[in-house]
């Protein structure tokens, strides 16, 4: 399964491709990328629910389709791919695999069937003002309070921050450092003291948020100061679940290149004629076939709870950065001074190659943690 | 293999049937050629073959399975490396039944070397622009003429041979594909030393060099067809999933005849998996010499093993989708360049991790000179079987169907095509 797609996949594929195609052309993702929201409510509420897009890995027990990260790799590689806006990789990627990670059995089958069904949108807010992954860097608090908690503190670079309909939350008992006294928590999106920002980003296809918290009513999701696990672990699947979705892009830009070079004559031939073209495209096919392998072999490996998966989710990552920034620096290239316009789709793609880059970890830090761990399954 | 037959066996079965095989046969004090004999005879030396030509007619996937079972008991396999499974799988393809009987045999056993007559002083990337005549004379062929760069051909008993036998006709229509003997007084082989030291390709002479009609492979103007199976095979055996016998220290007669082997026969080949990079001793090497704390070593061997990694899934997805039956994506054309890569980054980092010792070479140098080797090594991997630039020429007209360069070569008659002068031509 490391190394291909089953028939059934292949035809998920294709029409979740033709889908996207229909719903989500450039023209639709340049008019909603200029949207405060980034997302169209009720045209995304359709199309999760007619192709069942975030019910895909949540298990049948809480209303999901029950397929795994194979499928969920498809998913993103599609979106990727057609740039979709629209609030699924904080809901389904960040938020329920968060909570599938850490909630117990009653947590996941109340709020798993609500985000399988598309009704609510969710992300997960862990990182603070540093822009840092790591739980140590975690500083807002969660006080007890009757049955409940309160959390103060700050989180950034949320994801669909100041939509999402519920907000997992990373937070710390007051006075605990490092991994210890960290856990989850659930906020509803509109909760009193909550303060939500739009942050403005450089790839407006993905929104990003800055969440102030005063005082605002938590439940705590999972064990109490128990999260370091369950937050390492869904770090890993979001990094293999992002490097799928670059892949997408990264082939899609190149795609394009290709065949604005073929299109495109000077000196009397086709651009694509010329063999500094010819190089540079089997170059950018090279940086991403590899890339696909590692993203899609991390997705497997997801799937059959490989020990190794910390290894390999960090080698997708890496791998990712560098074939998609480095496959969308060529395709501006080769476009000339159209490549640098805003009329021409390439620097969407170019945007969210950058951000994909970047969010979660560059390449140096994955680079590193994948030297970390080599070797730790065997 | 365009003959490979269906089978409903599954892996499982064949692996307990090859298991039971060599329970009842392994038999280290056997010679080699005795073993090798029982292997064709049964067909589990080349499972992928067809039945009537010393396979199973299994599919290809379960090589590895096969092989599997044959290095958990130790068990030998056939004689595998270096240019006689190309010149196999160009037979099988190509040739007729009296080519494979005469040769698959004693290509699987081992007891004949090949090697292969492409390219020329003239002529390397533009491997159809080949000027080594073969003239019909009587009832035989007549070869004059020069090759380059041959790999073994010190060693070789036959030579895949391109020669042109017309020219009148447009340069790839005018070429006979031949096997030659190697061992006849016309043909005659000079070693050429290589920048690493070894001396494993030669230049080959041929003084009205003589060759039986009945040993050219198809029809005059059918010789291009036919190399670019050959190249085809040799491109796809460079993905990385490559791998060389090693000596092994177990006990046994055929252990001793295998060592041998490896020594003289196979001897041209021994620095083979330098040149890939050995990327198998970075870790231990990092550790070793304590350079697995330096985090810009650390990041340069992360980009190491990233592309190795992916290069070999890339390979295995290529491998999937054959054995799916798929049509061939653009994944299982890229695995030579990125092998290239590989090898380059490795001996990059082998050099990062190894110091000043990498100035070193032979007895001084690490691990008895195995680093210097790498270090020396790597650059043939960009340029033997293909240039990286004739790879991306190959990738973006072929799988990304970019246009071809204007060419000035390929609609005259090849005599009036311009060309190197050679002194033999
Ligand atoms: C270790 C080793 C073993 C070998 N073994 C064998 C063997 O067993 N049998 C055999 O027949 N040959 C063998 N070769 C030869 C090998 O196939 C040729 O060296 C190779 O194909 C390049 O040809 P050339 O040396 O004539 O270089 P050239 O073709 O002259 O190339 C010189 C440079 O020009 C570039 N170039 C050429 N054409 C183009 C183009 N159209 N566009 C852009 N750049 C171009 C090349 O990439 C290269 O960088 C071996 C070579 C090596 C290094």
């Amino acid at each position: 399964m490391r190394f291909s797609f089953t028939p059934e996949q292949d035809e998920f594929r294709t029409s979740l491709r033709r889908a996207l195609e229909a719903r989500s052309p450039t023209k639709e993702v340049r008019r909603l990328m200029a949207t405060e929201q980034g997302f169209d409510r009720e045209g995304w509420k359709k199309l999760n629910q007619e192709m069942g897009l975030t019910a895909v890995h949540i298990p049948e027990a809480y209303g999901g389709a029950g397929f795994g990260c194979g499928e969920l790799g498809i998913v993103l590689e599609e979106m990727g791919r057609s740039l979709l806006c629209a609030p699924f990789f904080s809901t389904a990627v960040l938020a329920a695999t968060a909570i599938l990670n850490a909630g117990t059995e009653e947590q996941k089958k109340a709020l798993l069937p609500k985000i399988a069904s598309g009704d609510v949108t969710a992300t997960f807010a862990f990182s603070e003002d540093s822009g840092l992954n790591d739980a140590a860097s975690v500083a807002t608090t969660a006080i007890a309070s009757g049955g409940s908690y309160k959390l103060d503190g700050t989180k950034s670079f949320v994801l669909d921050g100041h939509t999402a309909d519920l907000i997992v939350v990373l937070a710390r008992k007051p006075g605990s450092k490092g991994e210890e006294g960290l856990s989850f928590f659930t906020v509803d999106g509109t909760a009193a003291g909550l303060e939500r920002r739009l942050l403005k980003t450089m790839d407006e296809t993905r929104k990003l948020a800055r969440l102030t918290f005063k005082g605002v009513e938590a439940k705590l999701l999972g064990a109490e100061g128990k999260a370091a696990a369950p937050f390492a672990k869904t770090l890993q699947q979001v990094i293999v679940c992002l490097a799928n979705e670059m892949v997408g892009g990264a082939e899609r830009l190149r795609e394009d290149a290709l065949a604005y070079v073929q299109m495109r004559m000077q000196f009397g031939r086709a651009l694509a004629s010329f063999q500094t073209m010819k190089h540079k495209a089997a170059d950018m096919l090279v940086d991403v076939e590899l890339a696909k392998s590692a993203a899609y072999y991390a997705a497997a490996a997801l799937d059959e709870s490989d020990p190794e998966v910390p290894m390999l989710a960090s080698l997708a990552k890496a791998s990712a950065s560098e074939a998609y920034l480095q496959t969308a620096i060529h395709a501006v290239q080769m476009h000339g001074g159209i490549g640098f316009t805003w009329d021409n789709d390439t620097h969407l793609w170019f945007k969210r190659a950058k951000s994909s880059e970047i969010l979660f970890g560059d390449a140096n830090q994955h680079r590193e943690t994948m030297m970390q761990n080599w070797g730790a399954g065997t | 293999m365009s003959d490979i037959m269906e089978s409903d066996l599954t892996e499982e079965q064949a692996r307990a049937d090859v298991r039971a095989w060599l329970k009842a046969n392994w038999d280290p004090e056997l010679s080699l050629l005795e073993w090798r004999n029982k292997l064709v005879e049964s067909g589990w030396g080349a499972p992928h073959y067809p039945k009537e030509w010393h396979g199973r007619g299994l599919p290809v996937k379960f090589n590895t399975p096969i092989d599997d079972e044959f290095a958990k008991v130790g068990a030998i396999t056939v004689a595998r490396a270096g240019i006689r499974t190309l010149a196999a799988a160009t037979i099988l393809d190509h040739g007729t039944d009296f080519h494979k009987q005469k040769f698959l045999r004693r290509i699987l056993t081992g007891e004949d070397t090949w090697c292969q007559l492409f390219s020329e002083p003239g002529s390397g990337s533009d491997m159809a622009g080949a000027v080594t005549r073969a003239d019909k004379k009587g009832n035989k062929w007549v070869i004059n003429g020069q090759k380059v760069w041959t790999t073994s051909a010190h060693k070789a008993h036959w030579g895949l041979l391109l020669a042109r036998a017309n020219w009148d006709a447009v340069k790839h229509k005018g070429l006979a594909y031949f096997v030659l003997d190697m061992k006849q007084p016309g043909v005659q082989v000079h070693p050429l030393r290589q920048m690493n030291g070894h001396a494993s390709f030669n230049q080959v002479f041929f003084t009205d060099a003589e060759v039986e009609p009945e040993m050219m492979i198809c029809d005059v103007g059918d010789g291009w067809t036919v190399a670019t199976t050959t190249l085809m095979h040799e491109r796809r055996g460079a993905d990385g999933l490559r791998t060389w016998a090693q000596a092994s220290n177990r006990k046994g007669r055929i252990y001793e005849e295998e060592k041998a082997e490896i020594a003289t026969t196979m001897e041209p080949y021994k620095w083979y998996p330098q040149r890939a990079g050995r990327v198998d001793l970075v870790m231990k090497r990092a550790k070793e010499t304590g350079k697995i704390a330096d985090p810009v070593v650390r990041q340069e061997i992360a980009k190491l093993l990233i592309m190795s990694k992916s290069a070999e899934w890339t390979a295995r997805r290529a491998r999937a989708a054959q054995n799916q039956g798929k049509p061939q994506g653009p994944e299982g054309s890229l695995g030579k360049l990125a092998s290239s890569h590989v090898a380059r980054q490795a001996a990059r980092v082998h050099t990062y991790i190894t110091g000043a010792d990498a100035l070193l070479s032979g007895a001084d140098s690490p691990m008895e000179g195995v680093i210097a080797e790498i270090l020396v090594s790597v650059p043939a991997t960009s340029i033997a079987g293909g240039t990286d630039e004739i790879q991306r020429n190959i990738i973006s007209e072929r799988v990304l169907k970019m246009p071809k360069e204007p060419s000035v070569d390929t609609t005259k008659p090849f005599k009036d095509v311009p060309r190197n002068i050679t002194a033999k031509a």
